[in-house]
């Protein structure tokens, strides 16, 4: 094969020593990539879209800063791609939504300062479930992710075209946000790495929120050594997110490599139960083995409400979604149905009720400007975003507050309770991300709720404010990737990269690529 | 609680959405599902639990009551689906 | 009219903190912008944008709660109040709900008049909430696009609701009138109707005696009254409306919805307003971006401490230091802080508040009424009042000629000292007027005899000529010498 493709398959740390030595230039790397995703995007889909000039304008700035010995950020040159949920200042984020398909923020997220601060490469906007709500990216209004490793195969989701694009080599880091699994499912059937931080780890500001008390940005990347690089470019505290953590970011690029003695890990009981895929579960127990053989102690450990957790998931995530999506509503911003022919539409039902001297229909009939909001968004909004609206409404309106989302926030604080208490005994609770390996594009479109449970495993990270870490483990005999999640008390991201780069050590599912 | 057809409607109001005839059909199948999922919810014991509204516990962040430059009007407007330079546009609000 | 009812009314005001900057975001909260021109991706409501709290105004709204005698809760939380409307970008206010930041304080209120009996007021609760924007629509409602303009989105509002503790249109604007004096003394606001920084809504209903007991009728709340007259006006054309639909309808409270009419002010009625019937399903929760607040008993005793002297405080004072009537009291402190600091300056270096009281409650009130203009811009300022004051203490200034040189004061800004000069007054030496009242009395001996027989007001004739050969006398001393000597004359035969 080409230069190129050793290149680009080589680690970000690895790309980004090179170019601080001055044997690579930004424009090639940024370059190589551009070709990767020309050859294999048509393909796999992960990009909506491509900033190549602006990509190629910024690595040649970097190229030329470094030449004159300018002073450059920490990831300067690396290209990173960016799940379309992060606000670029007077770029387009569209949150895979017709709602915002025209939709320019007058300023940068957070997130996306600082990659540009540390003069990363931002090549390309990734694709997504609409405004992340899903687990196969199936759910974007505007295309299709596949599997690299089976193009007949979904990604996972919501960050399904984070996930594929590093999988697929057509970007080193990635950024992706995770909700209730939304970069680790995706990690995990996509063979890579995928980091969801301690809640207000990382600001959320500027992210587009879907729910906002379990929302997270976190990294994607081939190795945890480069997640651990990316991870400390966009962490830390700031004070436009009230809920961000006023707590000093470790080196965690610098203490990643530094294995964890005597580490205590935690079996979750209630994650071996059933439903989980035979060679999943094997997987995950050969990789605690490993760990094992590197000193680790094994313990088993009960989580006993995690059985409860995407039931308390499914009612605070669409409680605060339909609340965070109410402002899409074609008045300020957004899609706006066509008026004229949404008033001939009303006119033509006010006359027909008016002819069938229904009084009651007439009373009920909608104003113009309410008429104009519902055609908004139920054009703007695709089915599952809808439905998830629906249902949060619905769980918060007059009568029901009580019985679901007061309820789902207490069950809440008793699965974060049970991570406490298991976190006096171990210092990493390992197992499975997902029951099954990558599942077929269109296998559950039409079974919500069967999509739903497929966020077994992780929510309840985010329910407790925890950080979690997917990794590749092994293979399924179809040859798709199976993801281990190790789970770690509040700010011990280090932690779960000592801990995943410690597995990488001892072997080699991250060095694998797939046939594209 | 099972989910109505016709609570499906007064929800579809509350949240300034329209559905067809057959929308609201599959719609409501797919929510009575779910919601008797997360009914389970009522059989966990909860007396005594405070409520956790927030993944962490950070209280009291405020910051100092100073103006910053707001954004140009055309910036302001510009994603506005119908302005006239100076303010949003919608249908008439009252009638 | 025998009182066939009475009547019950709860305010809810809304009064616009004194912040800088926007409850959420950095926009300016100045008054009177271009359309559109202090606005944010914060107040916008655009995706992505997060709010985090103006200490200020947190700070100013702990201040209110405490001068309210509000209990201060150790935990607060913000709640999404969530309704559709185009001036509130993001379909949800930020707003209180459950656990406000304060709640259970009273407001004392009397009328110096004594049109009711002093009361406290019980206030329900003050907690703090975002504004929504301005909504401009076509003078013919339903022909053209309505405007929206988002620069008052995000402006902090406290929203302070009181019991239904009110039972008169009279004790309603008296409960606004010391509120509006209590929030401007403490500065947290400059409760300016017109710019919409105070806002009144009415919660009223009649409990009406019938053979059957006791009734309530249906509650009606009261919208868009833009002055304190119009509240007046509109609860006293609201209750006997009530009292006539209840005659009609015989309508009890639960019995009909709640029903909420908007007052006319140029046509003076109260005019119902279409209502939807979700409207009211707020669909509240907890903002996830927002944090709690937790606040300590030593913050609290802080606001307390900041208060300072409070205006029913000042006016126990003014009765106690000063020996001022309840009354004069009242009329002095509810002018409001400046006022109430001209009339303490001119009481103290004059060191005669009687005085001071009747000029600065006479004189001084009556120019600001005419010319509609500040204490500060008056041409007569506290010092050179007092400096008058004593002057006509000292015998500087005969009395009757302090009002000219008071007009003179305030006209040129001068001392009194000064205007004595220019008025070309002079004390008039004891001897010449003793001597001038010998010359008079001796080319009046009708005067002096009908003195002698007990008419003593008949000196008073005297008085004006003497004035005319002396415009500096003082007639009072003049009278007293002028009596003396009639009678040592008397006595003397």
């Amino acid at each position: 094969m080409s230069s190129h493709s050793s290149l680009i398959e080589s680690s970000a740390t690895a790309q980004l020593e090179l170019l601080m030595r001055g044997d690579l230039f930004s424009v090639e790397l940024t370059q190589a990539y551009l070709d990767s995703i020309a050859s294999r995007d048509a393909n796999v889909g992960a990009f909506l879209r491509v900033e190549k000039d602006r990509a190629l304008a910024q690595a040649a700035s970097v190229d030329k800063r470094r030449q004159s010995n300018k002073p450059l950020g920490k990831l300067a040159g690396l290209p990173v791609a960016v799940k379309d949920v992060l606000c670029d200042q007077d770029t387009i984020t569209t949150c895979a939504s017709r709602m915002l398909e025209n939709f320019r923020a007058p300023y940068d997220s957070t997130v996306v300062a600082k990659l540009k601060a540390a003069d990363a490469i931002l090549i390309g906007r990734t694709n997504m479930d609409e405004f992340a709500m899903g687990g196969s990216t199936e759910n974007s209004a505007f295309q299709i992710t596949r599997n690299p490793w089976d193009l007949e195969r979904a990604p996972g989701g919501s960050s399904g075209g984070a996930a594929a694009c590093v999988a697929a080599d057509m970007a080193p880091l990635s950024i992706g946000t995770d909700t209730g699994g939304s970069i680790r499912q995706p990690a995990g059937l996509c063979g890579v790495v995928g980091l969801k931080p301690t809640y207000g780890r990382v600001s959320r500001f500027g992210l587009v929120a879907f729910a906002s008390s379990l929302d997270q940005v976190g990294p994607l990347a081939r190795t945890s050594q480069d997640a651990a690089l990316l991870l400390e470019t966009i962490a830390g505290h700031d004070l436009r997110d009230a809920t961000s953590l006023d707590r000093p970011v470790p080196a965690y690029s610098q203490s990643v490599a530094e294995p964890l003695a005597g580490v205590r890990i935690g079996l979750v009981r209630e994650h071996f139960a059933e439903g989980l895929d035979s060679e999943v579960a094997s997987a995950v127990r050969d990789a605690v083995a490993v760990y094992e053989s590197l000193g680790a102690t094994v313990k088993e450990i009960s989580l006993p409400h995690s059985k409860h957790a995407v039931a308390t998931y499914y009612v605070i995530a669409p409680c605060e979604a339909s609340s965070n999506l109410a402002r899409y509503d074609g008045v300020h911003y957004g899609h706006r149905t066509d008026e004229a022919e949404m008033l001939e539409e009303l006119a033509a039902e006010r006359k027909a009720l008016e002819a069938a001297k229904d009084e009651v229909g007439l009373s009920r009939l909608d104003s113009s400007l309410v008429r104009m909001y519902r055609k908004s968004r139920s054009e703007g909004f695709g089915a599952e975003v809808k439905r998830r609206i629906m249902l949060g409404t619905y769980a918060l309106s007059a009568g029901y507050y009580d019985a679901y989302y007061l309820k789902a926030l207490k069950v809440r604080r008793l699965i974060r309770q049970d991570f406490d208490e298991a976190f006096r005994e171990v210092d990493l609770i390992a197992g499975p991300v997902t029951a099954q390996t990558a599942f077929k594009i269109g296998e559950m479109v039409d079974d919500p709720l069967s999509m739903y449970l497929v966020d077994l495993y992780t929510v309840s990270a985010n329910l407790a404010g925890i950080p979690g870490i997917s990794l590749p483990c092994g293979f399924d005999k179809s040859g798709l990737p199976i993801g281990l999640q190790l789970l770690a008390p509040p700010l011990e991201e280090e932690r779960l990269l000592r801990g995943a780069h410690m597995y990488e050590q001892a072997t080699d599912w991250h060095q694998r690529r797939p046939e594209i | 609680m099972a989910i109505t057809r016709s609570d499906v409607e007064k929800v579809s109001l509350l949240a300034r959405l329209q559905f067809s005839d057959s929308e609201l059909d599959r719609l409501t199948g797919e929510l009575a599902q779910i919601v008797e999922y997360v009914d389970h919810l009522s059989e966990v014991p909860t007396e005594g639990i405070e409520p956790m509204a927030h993944a962490v516990e950070v209280h009291n962040v405020f910051v100092s009551d100073e103006v910053m430059p707001s954004l140009p009007r055309d910036k302001a407007l510009a994603n506005a689906p119908r302005h006239n330079d100076r303010a949003f546009l919608v249908p008439p609000v009252l009638g | 009219m025998s009182q066939l009812y009475t009547t019950v009314i709860g305010l809810e005001v809304h009064v616009q903190l004194a912040t800088k900057s926007k409850l959420f975001c950095r926009c300016s909260t100045q008054f009177g912008a271009e359309p559109n021109t202090q606005t944010c991706s914060v107040c916008l409501g655009l995706p992505g944008s997060l709010p985090v709290m103006n200490r200020t105004a947190f700070d100013l709204s702990l201040k209110t709660a405490v001068a309210l005698n509000c209990v201060i809760p150790k935990f607060t939380k913000w709640d999404r109040k969530q309704y559709y409307y185009p001036d509130l970008p993001k379909a949800y206010q930020i707003s209180q709900y459950d656990l406000p930041m304060s709640s259970a304080g009273w407001l004392e209120i009397s009328d110096e008049k004594g049109s009711f009996e002093p009361k406290r007021v019980r206030i329900t609760r003050a907690h703090l909430e975002e504004d929504a924007g301005k909504s401009i629509h076509d003078e013919a409602a339903g022909k053209a696009d309505s405007e929206i303009d988002l620069n008052r989105t995000g402006t902090p509002l406290l929203e302070i609701v009181s019991e239904p503790d009110l039972s008169s249109s009279a004790e309603a604007k008296a409960y606004l009138q010391e509120l509006k004096l209590l929030l401007t003394h403490i500065g947290v606001s400059d409760c300016n109707m017109q710019e919409g920084s105070l806002r009144v809504d009415a919660n009223i209903n009649l409990h009406i005696d019938t053979p059957e007991g006791k009734i309530a009728t249906p509650i009606v709340e009261i919208k868009n009254m833009n002055s304190f007259r119009a509240v007046e006006r509109a609860l006293d054309y609201e209750a006997p409306r009530q009292f006539r639909v209840w005659q009609e309808t015989g309508q009890k409270i639960g019995e009909a919805p709640k029903q909420t009419r908007g007052w006319d002010d140029s046509a003076g009625v109260t005019r119902g307003q279409r209502s939807k019937e979700e409207s009211s399903d707020y669909r509240y929760f907890p903002d996830p971006d927002l944090v709690p607040v937790l606040v300590t008993d030593d913050q609290v005793a802080e606001a307390r401490k900041s208060l300072g002297e409070l205006p029913a405080d000042l006016r126990n004072r003014f009765v106690q230091e000063y020996g001022l009537s309840a009354y004069d009291a009242s009329v002095i402190v509810n002018q409001g802080q400046g006022v109430t600091n001209y009339f303490e300056q001119v009481a103290r270096e004059s060191g005669d508040a009687k005085s001071a009281c009747k000029w600065v409650t006479q004189d001084i009130l009556r120019l600001l009424k005419d010319g509609e203009q500040e204490i500060n811009a008056i041409g007569v300022s506290a010092a050179n009042l007092a400096g008058m004051i004593s002057a006509v203490n000292d015998g500087k200034l005969p009395k009757p000629r302090a009002k000219e040189a008071f007009e003179l004061m305030l006209s040129t800004g001068s001392t009194a000292q000064q205007a004595i000069q220019e008025l070309g007054i002079e004390q008039v030496d004891e001897s010449a007027l003793v001597e001038l009242c010998r010359e008079l009395l001796d080319k009046n001996p009708r005067v002096v005899a009908d003195v002698q027989s007990g008419k003593v007001q008949a000196i008073g004739a005297l008085i004006g000529q003497a004035k005319k050969l002396n415009p500096n006398v003082d007639p009072g001393r003049f009278r007293e010498i002028c009596l003396e000597l009639a009678m040592e004359s008397s006595s003397s035969e």
